[in-house]
């Protein structure tokens, strides 16, 4: 199978497979490449191992026991093979930046929640933490909303908001790559609105993939579409091209609506 | 068709009564069980609230009911919880950060869970056989506040390792993963995350598990209290640098229950009257550590909720 993949890659499965608990296979050999500051979507029937996909690109299989990974994938520049057991999951995470489905806020502040990120990489003097916070909000566009609240409980957000402030989080470290996984699927249409905006905006300068089962959502704001099916890559293209032309008689069937 | 309703109707009846009645069976139970707890307490406070006074808090033991007073008892029970609470809490909630959050699930591990839930429910008598064997004849503890709040402690230790445990395992796991993904280790998401949200449900056990410290009895007997004791503990606190003493640890102590039993035991009518007073002070120090509890608790729900 060909990936048609112009610009240059921020990462690469390479037959990647993934096991749950040790036995249960969910990945099944993908090669895909993620393009440099371009948004790729993973989209596919629920169970298909889009989410799975995903979270072996920031190591967050390795929080429970007993998974493993097969085969390689490579974060760009320097080439280092990101599911290496040699390779420390903390350090990762530090440069892969994640937005879970349903908003989790921490219980703390709105500016507690931005930080938090900052602090644990350590110490840094009190303006320059300042900034970071306000430029991290603004970035998720959320900065005109909460700037005069920065100490008030993230809970008392609205679910939109609350996801917002997530992304900022993330932000706030600066990542290389940032993975959304079905961002919008809490929220309602405004918000979800607001969230593909924003996405359409990060990845002019952070790469982003993005698991949705809306498929609408997948051609706003992805520039590559990667179809999968049953643990498997079925097939990866330019957005438009898998939304009006796929190559694949499968990809085809699940882009129309005829299954999935 | 008519006829269809009307048994419906019969039947939704029916229903209705067997559902008022098991209301009323319930109404009934509790009435019953809280009436009972009542006159108790109201007998306890009818009988001793007569002889709860400055007096009766500031002065020894004596051999004259008139003049007896608790003042070594409830300064007792105060230092011996002091050192349960700081014994129990810190190895409780260690204990149970690890079993929660580090230690791999294996058997090793289910066995030390499942021996631990045993633990809180041995009854405390046999706590306080293994004190005496091991901290007053091993260890040469002696019959001290020491050994006293150490036995206290092993009492209460499964008690707050479980409540703590599932204080922990209430956090989300989002909240887990959402620390994890910034880049935290686990003891970052532990501290800062973790511990933090869980510290109501943490303190609410802990607290509990004091209160139930308070009225232990048997295991303080079989370690050695005494009864009589017409002085008090060395100060802690003193003058001199470095401003701590040791030297109260190893005084003979005593604390409430034990007066209490004392009390009872004689035949005079008087004492009854000195051991119900003492209970009543008693009752209040358990109803404040709960009325803690609940208001901790609180505070804690209405910042965080899930």
């Amino acid at each position: 199978m060909q990936i048609h993949i112009t610009p240059a890659l921020k990462a690469e499965a390479k037959a990647l497979s993934f096991y749950y608990g040790g036995a249960v296979q969910a990945l099944n050999a993908i090669s895909l490449g993620l393009a440099d500051r371009h948004a790729t979507a993973l989209i596919g029937p629920s169970g298909c191992g889009k989410t799975t996909f995903l979270r072996c690109l920031n190591r967050m299989h390795d929080l429970y026991p007993g998974n493993r990974y097969a085969g390689s994938v490579v974060l760009y520049p320097e080439g280092v093979n990101i599911v290496d057991h040699t390779i420390d999951p903390i350090e990762i995470r530090m440069r892969v930046g994640m937005v879970f489905q349903k908003p989790n806020p921490f219980p703390t502040s709105i500016y507690e929640n931005v930080a938090y990120g900052l602090r644990i990489r350590g110490s840094m003097a009190r303006y320059e933490m300042d900034a970071v916070v306000e430029q991290s909000l603004k970035d998720a566009a959320l900065w005109p909303e909460v700037k005069d609240r920065l100490r008030e409980l993230a809970y008392n957000l609205s679910g939109g908001q609350q996801q917002r402030l997530c992304i900022a989080r993330a932000l706030a470290t600066g990542p290389e790559m940032l993975l959304f996984d079905e961002p919008t699927s809490a929220l309602d249409p405004t918000a979800t609105a607001r969230i593909e905006e924003l996405v359409t905006e990060l990845k002019q300068r952070v790469t982003i993939v993005i698991v949705t089962h809306n498929m609408q959502q997948a051609a706003r704001v992805s520039d590559y579409t990667a179809f999968m099916y049953e643990g498997a890559l079925v097939e990866c293209d330019r957005t438009e091209k898998i939304f009006t032309n796929p190559s694949n008689k499968l990809t085809e069937e699940y882009v129309t609506g005829r299954f999935g | 068709m008519s006829t269809d309703r009307e048994r419906i109707r019969q039947r939704v009846i029916q229903r209705r009564r067997r559902d008022r009645l098991f209301a009323f069976a319930g109404l009934a139970v509790m009435v019953v069980a809280s009436l009972v707890l009542l006159s108790l307490i109201g007998q306890l406070v009818y009988e001793g609230m007569g002889r709860v006074s400055w007096q009766f808090l500031t002065s020894y033991p004596s051999r004259f009911a008139s003049q007896a007073g608790i003042l070594s008892a409830w300064i007792g029970t105060i230092l011996v919880m002091l050192l349960t609470a700081l014994t129990a809490i810190p190895l409780g909630l260690g204990a149970a950060i690890y079993l929660e959050e580090y230690a791999p699930k294996n058997w090793m591990t289910d066995l030390i869970e499942i021996n631990i839930t045993n633990l809180a429910g041995v009854p405390s008598i046999v706590y306080g056989l293994m004190a005496l064997g091991l901290l007053v004849y091993e260890f040469h503890l002696g019959q001290s506040f020491l050994t006293a709040g150490l036995t206290l402690a092993m009492l209460i230790l499964p008690m707050v390792i479980i409540a703590t445990r599932e204080a922990l395992r209430a956090v989300p796991p989002q909240i887990r993963e959402a620390a994890f993904a910034l880049g935290a280790t686990k003891w970052q998401t532990v501290r800062d995350h973790v511990v933090p949200y869980s510290m109501g449900g943490i303190l609410t056990g802990m607290i509990l598990a004091l209160s139930r410290a308070v009225g232990e009895t048997a295991p303080l007997i079989t370690v050695g209290a005494l009864s009589f004791i017409a002085f008090l503990p060395h100060p802690p606190l003193t003058v001199e640098f470095p401003f701590l003493s040791t030297q109260w640890l190893f005084d003979a102590f005593t604390v409430m229950p034990i007066q209490m039993f004392n009390w009872v035991s004689r035949p005079q009518e008087e004492f009854h009257t000195n051991a119900a007073a003492a209970g009543v002070i008693l009752l209040v120090m358990t109803l404040a550590m709960n009325g803690l509890a609940i208001t901790v608790r609180a505070r804690y729900r209405r910042r965080i909720h899930w």
